[in-house]
């Protein structure tokens, strides 16, 4: 918009200098108050607390997975497997796009629905697209029952000795 | 009767309403087009080329007509749909089973959606075959590109809201390829899913994306798309051969001779 001068107020270079930099304390107040209000807005829809499924949940006691067993939970999304040596916990959300993967009763492969990944029990992937295995979730033993977390991921060859 | 129509086009509430006389005169129907809120958009004259069928396929003008026929059923249906988890599965089993012309409203809201995808899509390739994307509308192909990523953007979102195992799933494989951007991927997908579940939080915010923020970013593009149309010169029409009246016979033929290249309309006026 060009702004006319109708007025035509006679200025002197000392109150020209003083609009220019009146000018510029306005741009820069609204700049930043449009920082702050895009940082508050980023704020406010980063949820605190989101109310979701426990990071942190007892399974039950290890004798009760029979040698070689799978325990599948499908709310936490969860295989706890008792192998020869011990007993470890895998992640059962696909590595490829995030679907939850299906293991069948007395399968020695676990499957995803979605794209049709497959790994071992072990964890490691027979057939893609997924390229990386499924990552092996931290136990712990609390009076005398397994403790699964599930942020925490351990080295592939970590087992809780039962 | 033309009394009477007379009396009322010269009323003081006719005339407040409309500035122009009843269109039956050239300058008449000018202004009806140029004071008209509504029409404005047009032209006051329009190249009898320009609007023919198949010189656009009325393609834009069909996929603004889809999201009118969207936006109202989606309106219809939001009367009965609640955003939250136990509901809204039920919610639309109940509009396909149980409400009236519930079924033919959604079934409409989902048809019209594919349309308007597909309608976008081909205005877009046909704009580009004709060479439209061209200066001086090179900023109206950026905006028009922009509308097409909305749109998709829109079937997107308004796919989890049935909350069905095609919804759930789409939603998981779509927000994981947002997680899998390099550095902000995480944090993005957190504020899309509003956690690390795809649970309530993630359908409300859907549902106000798909409802609210979506819809009103796309009918501001759409308006700003329509308005450059105008702007940088109406519908883009290859040049004609120049007429008989304005070159003369003599230099008529020739310009017919070679009317096939693109150059051939400005050398009769080189000639002159």
């Amino acid at each position: 918009m060009a702004l006319i001068d109708d007025l035509d107020v006679p200025m002197t270079e000392a109150e020209l200098e003083r609009r220019r930099f009146l000018g510029l304390l306005g741009s820069g107040a609204l700049g930043l108050a449009g920082i702050g209000t895009m940082v508050a807005g980023v704020g406010y829809l980063e949820p605190n607390a989101p109310y979701e499924q426990a990071t942190r949940f007892v399974v039950g006691r290890p004798e009760a997975i029979v040698p070689g067993g799978v325990l599948t939970l499908r709310e936490q999304r969860v295989y706890v497997v008792r192998g020869q040596a011990g007993v470890y916990a895998l992640s059962s959300v696909c590595t490829h796009l995030g679907c939850v993967t299906r293991h069948g009763l007395g399968q020695s492969e676990i499957v995803c629905p979605c794209h049709g990944s497959a790994f071992d029990m072990e964890g490691r992937v027979l057939s893609g697209p997924a390229r990386k295995r499924l990552p092996r979730l931290e136990l712990t033993l609390e009076r005398g029952e397994i403790v699964v977390h599930t942020t925490s991921q351990v080295d592939d060859d970590t087992l809780l000795e039962v | 009767m033309r009394k009477i129509a007379t009396a009322l086009t010269r009323s003081r509430v006719w005339r407040s309403v409309f500035r122009h006389g009843f269109p039956d005169s050239n300058r008449n129907r000018s202004l009806a087009i140029f004071s008209s809120f509504f029409l404005h958009f047009h032209p006051v004259k329009v190249r009898v080329r320009a609007i023919a069928f198949t010189r656009t396929f009325y393609l834009g003008g069909l996929a603004l007509a889809c999201f009118f026929i969207l936006t109202v059923t989606g309106t219809f249906l939001m009367f009965y749909y609640h955003p939250i988890v136990p509901s809204a599965y039920n919610d639309m089993k109940d509009l396909q089973f149980v409400v009236s012309y519930g079924m033919f409203l959604r079934n409409l809201h989902r048809w019209t959606s594919r349309t308007m995808i597909a309608l976008v899509f081909v205005h877009m390739a046909w704009t580009f075959m004709r060479g439209a994307y061209r200066h001086p509308r090179e900023f109206n192909w950026t905006i028009g590109v922009g509308l097409l990523v909305i749109t998709v953007l829109l079937s997107y979102t308004g796919t989890l809201l049935p909350w069905d195992q095609l919804s759930y799933w789409a939603v998981a494989v779509g927000t994981n390829i947002v997680g899998a951007i390099p550095i902000i991927g995480a944090k993005v997908k957190l504020l899309l899913l509003g956690g690390h579940e795809i649970n309530d939080n993630a359908l409300l915010r859907f549902y106000v994306l798909h409802c609210v923020v979506l819809p009103l970013t796309l009918a501001f593009g759409v308006g700003l798309h329509l308005w450059r149309v105008r702007k940088d010169g109406g519908i883009h029409l290859p040049e004609l051969p120049p007429r008989r009246d304005d070159v003369g016979d003599e230099n008529y033929a020739s310009t017919r001779a070679d009317a096939g290249s693109p150059e051939s309309s400005d050398a009769p006026h080189e000639n002159a």
